[in-house]
């Protein structure tokens, strides 16, 4: 038999729309499985608000399997909670106990406003990307996928990064609000390989200057790994900054040549 | 009066047909694409790979996504892998054996020059996408890696670990994201479609709610793509998204557009059973994880022993002895339809009984701990978290899930639904796959549509448009649709009944689960067909969604998209009920033979059905293409 949690309180961040002062409001939760997401436990809750005819709380979600990177909750301070490695949509009931008190918030960053209760504008990061984080390779004239060779340690470095699911938990951690790590993580995956060669510079440079428009400024606290739900790592912070260094004198050469 | 449908498809031998097609097509010229404009629906990988390919060739574009970000299509959650008749492996592949693949594990109902046009351009998808970054995994030489799937023989699917669909859709976005700050492609987020427009017979564009604000909006343009994914989720619980639905599709349908073969669905073998009734969703383990892992449960159904104390001998590896050639890779609908039977048998496992093994011992034995986890570690680490148990400890439980629809809008060979100048590209049409897809053929049939086809196929339509006016928005037709649509949501909220959205889907999912799921027969579907009605019409009187309908309302989002599933799932029962035969995921208990496989009726049933919207879905016409087959042999399926 499923074990089931009892007396639980919810202190959720309630706010109407992004220019409405916000506030907490408490909601008690008596009985639930702990077999449970966290999200299903907010399933029920908005089931009850709406048939007691009070507004459910919005939040961002979809997949439900931890890849989409739509859900964005502060648990208790933390980004997607409790659980190391793992985003809210995957965080289990069997985490938390009886009688507890969480704090449920939206992500809290200049650059993601808050649109209502839980969710956030992360369109930012869509700008960055748009900015310079592909490769350019129009359909249709790509060359024999085998004739570029790379090395396996190659392509699984840059599959570490790849893995970003772009979710904002690395700003919501941040005390400065800094987007280093989805920005290096973005960065490295594309720099990393060969294909990402004839424009890992003019890219590097693209994204951290738009990045710095947004954002705020990376001191090396180190949250943004803790908090990642794919714990990506903050050395690729390190070869972003080596690779903005280094384009700063590419790039440079480049324009004496015109 | 039902219609014959005509699919365009090419004359010529099956080799030839799609080169003779590009040889011929109609081609508009560079500095005159920019003076057409094409909206394109959803952005997964199909619609990211269409709307990028469009405008790199110099058409506007109009991307919508409901999502913050187009990067969250559900695209992004397939793990596995994609399939491509390269033969890196040197084991047999080819462009004709995929192509006869996927007509087989369609259950000979697929359009046969759809089908080879896919395998044909598969070869070029696994380039174009290595060209962009798309970190697959690779040997130690350097050279890309294959691993291989069900239903197939060879080794053709390409992976990036077990997040393949993440990284070929971040590669289409990254396309996408290129285009938007080129201003090749505007960008509209947190938009839903709520209508199409079609004014003197063509589609002329859609009408949209704005999600923030509730605003509906009018958008005019030559041509219109729906890359708007499947309609899984009207089975409630589901491995598809939370928003996935089908209202973009449905619209288009009550707009002209035929929907084909809305029965066949795609049951997924390898799911994480249902713990308790909170669930929300279900969870899917890959495919690939039936490379390694075996599927059992114990002979005996009142054997209650932890796994690891059942030894070989009250163990039945129940695939491995039916399919001995195929074993634990036998195709979907076989091996859930076998997983079913054990757990309707009483010999389920887990606390529920309702689940079957897939072990890992035996592979982790014979080629190592390490080498198992390399393969498959994300998939054990998520397994882990949602059901708190170690699968290299303690073999997995799964179950068949909802997780992919084959039908969808009828396209033709050009992928025009039957409204000139509407398109339907990815899983929101039938074409491809049949009664029953294969593993890592989804994201093939996306990127297929979106990079290599449509690209192709509607400039052939907008050609004879050139110097033609379009209409423009505040054309009556686009008022009519819009005030419609304002009706409607305002129609949700003014019910003020008693009971949630989400509620009403739950009720519709049990009985289109347990009337048209894994199992059909005439009964149950006539049952279904008269519960439907009755719920729906409690749903019209008893619903209610709180809010308003200005601002940012996830409730009024459900309330609409649960209506237009009611009327689907009764459409999707009356298909089921006219196809007297089984086919692939379409299982009716009446056609089986002594061992209870299916039984398909190729002198009936070898035929598309494509119903034709009357104003309500229980009377919809039954339109038929028939389907001929001049490369490949009716044969019986047989993976034994």
């Amino acid at each position: 038999m499923t074990e089931h949690l009892t007396n639980l309180t919810l202190k959720i961040w309630r706010q109407p729309s992004p220019d409405v002062e916000g506030h907490f409001e408490s909601y008690r939760i008596d009985s639930i499985s702990e077999e449970a997401s966290f999200l299903e436990l907010l399933d029920v809750l908005n089931e009850r608000l709406i048939t007691e005819g009070r507004e459910p709380v919005t939040f961002d979600h979809d997949c439900r399997e931890g890849i989409c990177g739509s859900c964005s909750l502060m648990i208790d301070g933390q980004a997607h909670g409790p659980q190391k490695g793992t985003a809210t949509c995957q965080l289990h009931m069997r985490k938390f106990h009886s009688g507890q008190e969480i704090v449920v918030e939206p992500w809290r960053a200049t650059a993601f406003p808050v649109i209502k209760d839980l969710m956030v504008d992360r369109s930012a990061f869509d700008r960055i990307i748009e900015s310079g984080g592909f490769i350019t390779a129009p359909t249709g004239g790509a060359p024999d996928a085998n004739l570029t060779l790379i090395p396996k340690v190659v392509a699984d470095s840059a599959m570490d990064a790849a893995e970003c699911i772009g979710c904002g938990a690395c700003v919501a951690a941040c005390p400065n609000g800094a987007a280093n790590l989805f920005t290096a993580a973005k960065v490295s995956h594309l720099n990393l390989l060969p294909q990402g060669q004839p424009e890992r510079f003019s890219r590097v440079e693209a994204m951290v200057e738009t990045m710095e428009q947004y954002f705020g400024s990376c001191t090396n606290h180190g949250e943004c790994e803790a908090a990642c739900p794919k714990s990506i790592s903050i050395d690729f912070i390190a070869l972003m900054n080596k690779d903005y260094l280094r384009a700063k004198f590419a790039n440079r050469k480049e324009l004496s040549r015109t | 009066m039902s219609v014959t449908l005509d699919a365009k498809i090419p004359a010529g031998p099956i080799e030839d047909k799609w080169d003779s097609y590009k040889n011929d097509v109609k081609l508009v010229n560079p500095n005159n694409k920019r003076r057409f404009k094409i909206i394109v629906v959803g952005t997964g990988l199909a619609g990211a790979s269409a709307a990028a390919t469009l405008a790199e060739l110099g058409y506007q574009v109009d991307a919508f996504t409901f999502h913050d970000s187009p990067r969250r299509a559900h695209s992004i959650a397939a793990q596995g892998g994609i399939n491509a008749a390269k033969n890196y492996r040197g084991d047999g592949d080819s462009i004709h054996r995929l192509f006869y693949d996927t007509v087989k594990g369609g259950d000979f109902r697929s359009r046969e020059a759809n089908v080879h046009r896919l395998a044909q351009v598969s070869v070029d998808i696994i380039d174009q996408m290595v060209a962009q970054g798309v970190p697959f995994a690779r040997e130690y030489g350097g050279l890309l890696d294959n691993r291989s799937f069900g239903g197939a023989q060879v080794s053709r699917t390409f992976y990036a670990r077990g997040q393949t669909g993440q990284q070929l859709l971040l590669g289409a976005y990254q396309q996408l994201a290129r285009q938007i700050g080129l201003g090749g492609v505007r960008l509209f987020n947190r938009v839903e479609l709520v209508d199409t427009v079609v004014i003197d017979g063509r589609c002329s564009g859609i009408v949209t709610r704005d999600l923030m604000t509730g605003e509906f909006q009018s958008h005019a343009a030559h041509a219109v793509v729906l890359a708007t994914g499947g309609y899984g989720n009207v089975f409630f619980l589901s491995t598809n998204a939370m928003a996935c639905n089908v209202t973009a599709a449905w619209r288009a349908h009550q707009r002209g557009a035929y929907f084909a073969n809305p029965c066949y669905t795609q049951i997924h073998p390898t799911c994480i059973p249902q713990a308790d009734d909170t669930q929300s969703k279900l969870t899917l383990m890959s495919e690939s994880l039936r490379n390694d892992g075996r599927v059992w449960v114990p002979k005996d159904q009142d054997d209650r022993r932890p796994a690891d104390q059942i030894p070989e001998d009250a163990r039945d590896y129940y695939l491995e002895r039916l399919y001995p050639s195929y074993g634990n890779l036998a195709p979907r609908d076989i091996a859930s339809r076998a997983a079913k039977r054990a757990v309707d048998t009483g010999r389920g496992v887990g606390p529920l009984k309702n689940g079957v093994y897939l072990d890992f011992s035996a592979a982790i034995e014979r080629v190592g701990f390490d080498t198992v986890w390399e393969r498959y570690s994300n998939l054990f680490e998520m397994y882990e978290r949602i059901t708190g148990e170690n699968p290299t400890k303690v073999p997995m439980r799964i179950y068949p899930a909802s997780h992919y629809t084959m039908g969808g809008l009828w396209v033709d060979y050009e992928l025009m639904t039957t409204v000139p100048g509407l398109y339907c590209a990815g899983e929101a049409n039938f074409s491809d796959h049949g009664a029953n897809r294969l593993g890592a053929s989804a994201l093939m049939q996306g990127l297929a549509d979106g990079y290599f086809v449509l690209p192709y196929t509607i400039g052939n339509y907008l050609a004879p448009l050139l110097g033609k006016p379009m209409p423009e928005i505040d054309h009556p037709e686009f008022r009519a649709a819009e005030a419609s649509a304002a009706q409607r949501f305002k129609g949700y909220l003014d019910i003020g009944g008693t009971r949630s959205p989400d509620w009403f889907h739950r009720e519709l999912g049990k009985i289109i689960w347990d009337y048209c799921g894994m199992e059909r027969t005439q009964q149950g579907l006539e049952k279904a067909l008269s519960e439907l009605p009755a719920l729906y019409a409690e749903f019209q009187k008893d619903l209610r969604v709180t809010g308003d309908g200005t601002s940012m309302n996830q409730t009024l989002e459900k309330a609409g998209r649960v209506d237009d599933f009611f009327q689907l799932g009764m459409l999707m029962c009356r298909d089921a009920l006219e196809r007297n035969e089984s086919c692939g995921g379409h299982f009716r208990a009446e056609y089986q033979d002594d061992e209870g496989e299916a039984k398909r009726d190729d002198e009936h049933f070898a035929h598309v059905a494509a119903w034709e919207w009357t104003g309500d879905p229980m009377k919809a016409t039954r339109n038929v293409e028939q389907l001929e087959f001049e490369a490949v042999h009716l044969a019986t399926r047989s993976y034994k």
